[in-house]
């Protein structure tokens, strides 16, 4: 299932401002790459642009190319809405749809692409559920509302619904962020079962997270306010938070910095 | 307590006495605020009812004005009734579409777009029409131009003109209240935007977009001026709505409070009476059918 993502020479705007430059990079699949660097970077802004929702800002647009395996993401045939159902997202603040129960919120994805039969469905809620490690809490309360779960509930509940749509890639946007350390654990936990069937991105800023659970990790950089972020070295995370290349990573890691 | 003046560093001390005297001046200025404005309200609504529960018998409901002159007693507002309801329900099935539709293009599509900010302009430009307006507009293009007579769809396409800009309005404060989160997680799923709009979006903004509806058709439901230049006047039923004059609430209490005949006043209030009830009705009706799609939590 899981996919490589290779990007080259990857420019992100926002209408006039330049918020990313020249970015090129490898993500290995069935693995977990970490982004890390201090806030305004471009790490939130170049994780969107591995789906496309980049774009959905209006003003915003991207040069360069992103390979999934042998396909250009941006090339001019692609159908964003088909780039996302194959590179899924989960956002920094838990966002479940507060109108859907539960059940109704895993399904979204399958149900809003027009899948109708009810044991398929059925099947596939069960299974993302578990695969999220949410299935034991929530079984008996499927019908209840989404927004009734606690924070890390929730926040699973969307990592639920977006493997629901079976992606190839999975990226997550700081998903510990407004998280307690026991949900973030679970989380991590989660991250580190995924990977055997995912590649999986993630964003964040907490650094021994990104120790914890990632196998490469990038780091990312801005030369002053107004400037835009760049990749400054990506490579095994043992190596980036022991014998890093550059200075500027040992700098931040070390909390000399940022 | 008695420590008026509080040295810096000197811990906790009670709520000054000058601070709970300006809290409760203001609480009390209000209180008073919130009694003067239900004062209105209340006034009329007792003047209404007082005034109106005379006439409030099952002929009022039953019969028309045919062949009922002003200083007869009995005669009632049927066809009033029958010419509001049909009225304001087609007036409301041509506008709220076109409402809806243009609030979800100014909110989910225009952005910043020439021709969303040209719409959301003439949106404000026809917030601010005089009814009347609208009316001699519908008189001018339907009946006059067209050649189209005196009906009750023809009021209904005045008060439509009226409607729309209201239920834009509304919709589209509610469409912009659903956080962009909704949008972003129903888009990573690889959700098209026609199908977000319609299965997260609406469902999520439903409860505010029935209230203002319901707001705007209880404004439209009051209006006369516009009604007597399109819909006409008639003392009989006519439950066609697309053929020949067609009563109406408002006008018929117009008709019956002109007329100095007791009997005729009588029958303007309770007319008022009726128009009221309807209303308050139908949002009653609307709140009950907004709560089973309204956002939950816990």
């Amino acid at each position: 299932m899981a996919k490589r993502i290779e990007v080259s020479g990857l420019h992100a705007y926002y209408g006039g401002v330049h918020a990313i430059e020249d970015i090129s990079m490898t993500v290995e699949p069935r693995s977990v790459t970490a982004f890390i660097g201090p806030s305004g970077c471009g790490k939130s802004t170049f994780l969107r642009t591995l789906n496309r929702m980049h774009e959905v800002i209006p003003g915003a647009r991207v040069e360069g190319k992103v390979m999934l395996d042998d396909e250009d993401l941006y090339a001019s045939s692609v159908d964003p809405v088909a780039v996302r159902r194959v590179v899924g997202m989960v956002f920094q603040r838990p966002n479940p749809f507060p109108t859907m129960s539960i059940y109704d919120n895993v399904a979204a994805g399958l149900k809003l692409n027009g899948v109708r039969r009810k044991s398929q469905l059925d099947e596939i809620v069960e299974s993302s559920l578990q695969g999220a490690n949410l299935w034991n809490e929530v079984k008996d309360r499927l019908g209840k509302p989404g927004a009734g779960l606690s924070g890390g509930q929730q926040q699973r509940l969307c990592i639920a619904r977006a493997i629901a749509v079976q992606p190839q890639v999975l990226l997550m946007d700081e998903p510990c962020s407004a998280l307690d350390p026991i949900s973030t654990l679970a989380i991590e936990d989660l991250i580190g079962k995924l990977k055997s069937q995912y590649t999986i991105v993630i964003v964040t800023h907490n650094m021994q997270q990104a120790a914890r659970v990632s196998d490469r990790t990038a780091f990312f950089n801005i030369a002053g306010t107004g400037k835009p972020g760049k990749l400054i070295e990506i490579d095994d995370t043992s190596k980036i938070f022991t014998n890093p290349e550059q200075k500027a990573t040992e700098d931040y890691i070390t909390g000399r910095f940022g | 307590m008695t420590s008026l003046t509080t040295p810096k560093g000197a811990g906790l001390s009670s709520v000054s006495t000058g601070r709970k005297i300006k809290d409760k001046l203001v609480q009390g200025f209000v209180y008073l605020a919130f009694v003067l404005a239900l004062v209105p309200l209340l006034s009329v609504l007792w003047t209404v009812v007082s005034n109106g529960v005379a006439r409030l018998d099952p002929t009022f409901f039953q019969f028309s004005m045919n062949g009922v002159s002003g200083k007869d007693p009995g005669g009632g507002a049927y066809h009033a009734i029958i010419g509001t309801l049909e009225q304001v329900l087609i007036c409301s099935v041509i506008a709220v579409p076109i409402a809806v539709l243009t609030a979800i293009y100014l909110v989910e599509y225009a952005g910043n777009g020439r021709l969303g900010k040209v719409v959301s302009f003439f949106v404000d430009v026809m917030t601010g029409i005089p009814s009347i307006v609208a009316g001699l507009f519908v008189l001018a293009l339907w009946l006059l131009t067209f050649g189209f007579e005196f009906s009750g769809f023809a009021g209904a396409l005045a008060l439509t003109i009226l409607m729309i800009p209201t239920v834009v309005r509304a919709t589209e404060e509610m469409l912009k209240l659903v956080p962009n989160d909704l949008r972003e997680a129903s888009y990573a799923l690889g959700v098209p935007r026609w199908r977000t709009v319609c299965f997260v979006i609406l469902p999520t903004a439903m409860t505010g977009i029935v209230t203002g509806i319901m707001l705007a058709v209880a404004r439209v439901m009051g209006e006369t001026a516009p009604l007597l230049l399109t819909i006409f006047f008639t003392k009989a039923i006519n439950t066609d709505p697309f053929s020949g004059p067609q009563g109406s609430l408002p006008t018929f209490i117009w008709e019956q409070a002109a007329d100095p005949n007791q009997n005729s006043i009588d029958r303007a209030w309770t007319g008022a009476l009726v128009l009221i009830a309807i209303i308050m009705l139908l949002n009653l009706a609307a709140r009950l059918v907004a709560r089973r799609s309204a956002p939950v939590s816990r």
